[in-house]
């Protein structure tokens, strides 16, 4: 068998608050094979955004290990994560989370120069994400405030595939879009699956599990 | 990129961002411009008494019984190496009788070839040979009102002027403004002495003062102190010293101000830090290293520095110009290199202050956990 992307061992998570002890992740243990698109489903509070944020390296398990493309993650200090990060995960949010300051195209260079990719290939590259998430060239030098909604999410799905990540991991990507919006982004999702990327999402809108290959249903902490 | 970032970002409160430019601005002005008073002064002080720096002066080592410098040790002293001038002075403090009144004064003896090393002639002229004429100081000469040809008369021996010396200022050894100057010839006859009261050696290159006078003083104290060597330049450096004092004095209450710019850095960066706590965890999220996070921050904080240093700079020009011609009523001191050099230093201060105040809040941006940074509104 092929070595999944995403493993995870038998992981908790427990939070302090107070005197109160609160499992997010109760011994959950999942592994996501490349180019599978899973919908993680349940309500707020199940564990599912605490799921995405161990998937995606910004939090550590209190327990059990987290495997990214093979490497536990348990242990890693800030800049190995921040690596990780950089070089196997494209991120998009709900709040599609642009750089205001910076305009479209600049926003999709953005994790480039982090991955230190020269200069000279930046534009050229982005302006071919651009294209790839279905946006016009002319968007390129728009900020975050000229743009609207489901344009700003195509430019966030452009800056996810920046650095050719292994996996992209999405928060309810449509969360803050109109149905109408919210469908062009999702088909924009799965022809990116069916080009091969391997993606993760969590929502609690049973509608877009059907773009999925699985749903993981989660409750209290645990895979249901 | 980060350029462009960190230039957009200052654009974005454009005001706090001027207000903070202009808390740089107003300290390197401070610095700079006190810092150029200070040095103008200290210049001032030196053209002063700068062109008697190479002189040193021999005088007998009246602690060890000594009371005189013979004509032999004169003659000896003449012959040390570096030696420009060796000039015999014999003084006297007497009352002097001029046509209507009597007063006191310095009486000097003196060869008349060695006077225009010493002075310089405002009316008239120096003492020739053994003359039994006089010259005297100008100070004198104003408050008696004495011309070329008055008669002076000391111990009953009359002397007419025959030249009024400019003025002098500040003297070492010689305080000529307000003496009557003789002959050699003419001051041992008046009061009975052969040897010389003092020599003012003036040393050909300014380097070989301490040389010069360790010279002197081997020849003839090797035995026993006969003479006492005085170094122009060690008064030269005490005033030196003391300026320098000054200088810093002022640049520290320009310092303060500074300091003040700095804290303003502080808070502004401090503010924005916070207002981008949010963009700060997008940027981590995506793959933005603590460096990288720190690096966007100083930029920021440099470019406030730099600017706010380019124009204080500027400005200080002007406000040394102020200062130089209110103060000193003089502002060729302000293009001495030396005063330049203040203003380089007040804005390399400035940019520090700008990178200093920068360090805290951008360190604090790149320690935010992306989590949180992610959660915050």
């Amino acid at each position: 068998m092929r070595k999944p992307v995403v493993e995870l061992k038998r992981v908790s998570k427990i939070y302090t608050l107070g005197s109160n002890k609160i499992h997010a992740l109760d011994d959950v243990s999942l592994s996501i094979q490349k180019g599978e698109f899973i919908a993680v489903m349940g309500p707020s509070g199940s564990g599912k955004s605490t799921l995405l944020n161990l998937v995606g390296c910004l939090d550590l398990p209190t327990r059990g290990a987290v495997l990214i493309d093979g490497i536990d993650t348990s242990g890693l200090n800030d800049e190995r994560l921040t690596t990780i990060r950089r070089d196997k995960i494209g991120f998009i949010f709900q709040q599609f989370n642009l750089i205001p300051t910076l305009t479209a195209i600049e926003n999709v260079e953005m994790p480039m120069i982090f991955g230190r990719v020269p200069a000279h290939l930046l534009r050229k590259k982005a302006l071919r994400l651009f294209e790839m998430v279905g946006l016009v060239a002319m968007y390129a030098n728009h900020r975050q405030n000229e743009l609207s909604g489901g344009q700003q999410q195509r430019v966030a799905v452009a800056r996810a595939l920046a650095n050719d990540p292994t996996l992209i991991l999405a928060d309810e990507p449509t969360g803050n879009l109109d149905t109408k919006t919210g469908t062009s982004i999702m088909n924009l999702m799965s022809e990116l699956n069916e080009r091969g990327a391997t993606i993760v999402m969590v929502t609690h809108d049973p509608r877009l599990s059907t773009y999925a290959d699985k749903t993981v249903e989660m409750i209290d902490g645990r895979i249901g | 990129m980060y350029l462009k970032l960190a230039r957009r970002n200052l654009e974005r409160h454009t005001f706090r961002t001027i207000l903070a430019i202009i808390g740089i601005v107003i300290g390197v002005i401070a610095i700079s411009s006190l810092g150029i008073l200070g040095n103008s002064l200290r210049l001032t002080a030196h053209e002063f008494i700068g062109d008697i720096g190479n002189e040193l002066l021999v005088l007998p080592a009246r602690e060890a019984g000594e009371t005189e410098i013979t004509e032999k040790q004169y003659e000896e002293m003449q012959r040390i190496m570096g030696i420009e001038h060796a000039i015999p002075v014999s003084s006297e403090g007497d009352a002097i009788d001029l046509r209507k009144e009597s007063t006191y004064a310095g009486i000097y003896g003196m060869h008349g070839d060695d006077m225009e090393h010493m002075f310089e002639i405002g009316k008239g002229h120096f003492l020739r040979g053994d003359s039994d004429n006089c010259v005297v100081g100008s100070r004198l000469a104003d408050t008696y009102d004495l011309r070329i040809g008055s008669k002076v008369a000391i111990k009953d021996t009359d002397f007419k002027v025959v030249g009024i010396l400019a003025e002098q200022g500040f003297g070492f050894g010689v305080n000529a403004d307000q003496a009557v100057i003789i002959s050699h010839k003419m001051f041992s006859k008046l009061y009975d002495t052969d040897g010389y009261d003092q020599v003012t050696v003036q040393v050909r290159d300014i380097e070989d003062v301490e040389a010069v006078k360790a010279a002197i003083e081997n020849r003839f104290n090797r035995r026993e102190e006969v003479v006492t060597v005085m170094a122009m330049n060690v008064i030269l450096e005490g005033a030196n010293e003391f300026f320098n004092y000054i200088s810093k004095f002022l640049m520290g209450i320009g310092a303060i101000s500074l300091v003040v710019a700095g804290v303003s850095i502080l808070n502004v960066m401090l503010m924005s830090t916070m207002e981008r706590t949010k963009e700060i965890g997008i940027m981590k999220a995506i793959g933005a290293s603590k460096r990288e996070i720190m690096f966007l921050f100083l930029i920021e904080t440099v470019i406030l520095g730099v600017f706010g240093s380019l124009i204080g700079g500027v400005l200080s020009f002007a406000g040394g110009f102020i200062i130089n011609s209110v103060i000193l009523k003089d502002i060729s001191y302000l293009f001495a290199p030396s005063s330049l050099l203040y203003i380089i230093l007040g804005m390399g201060f400035g940019i520090f202050t700008g990178l200093l105040g920068g360090l805290y809040p951008a360190w604090k941006a790149s320690r935010l956990k992306p989590l949180d940074a992610l959660r915050y509104e």
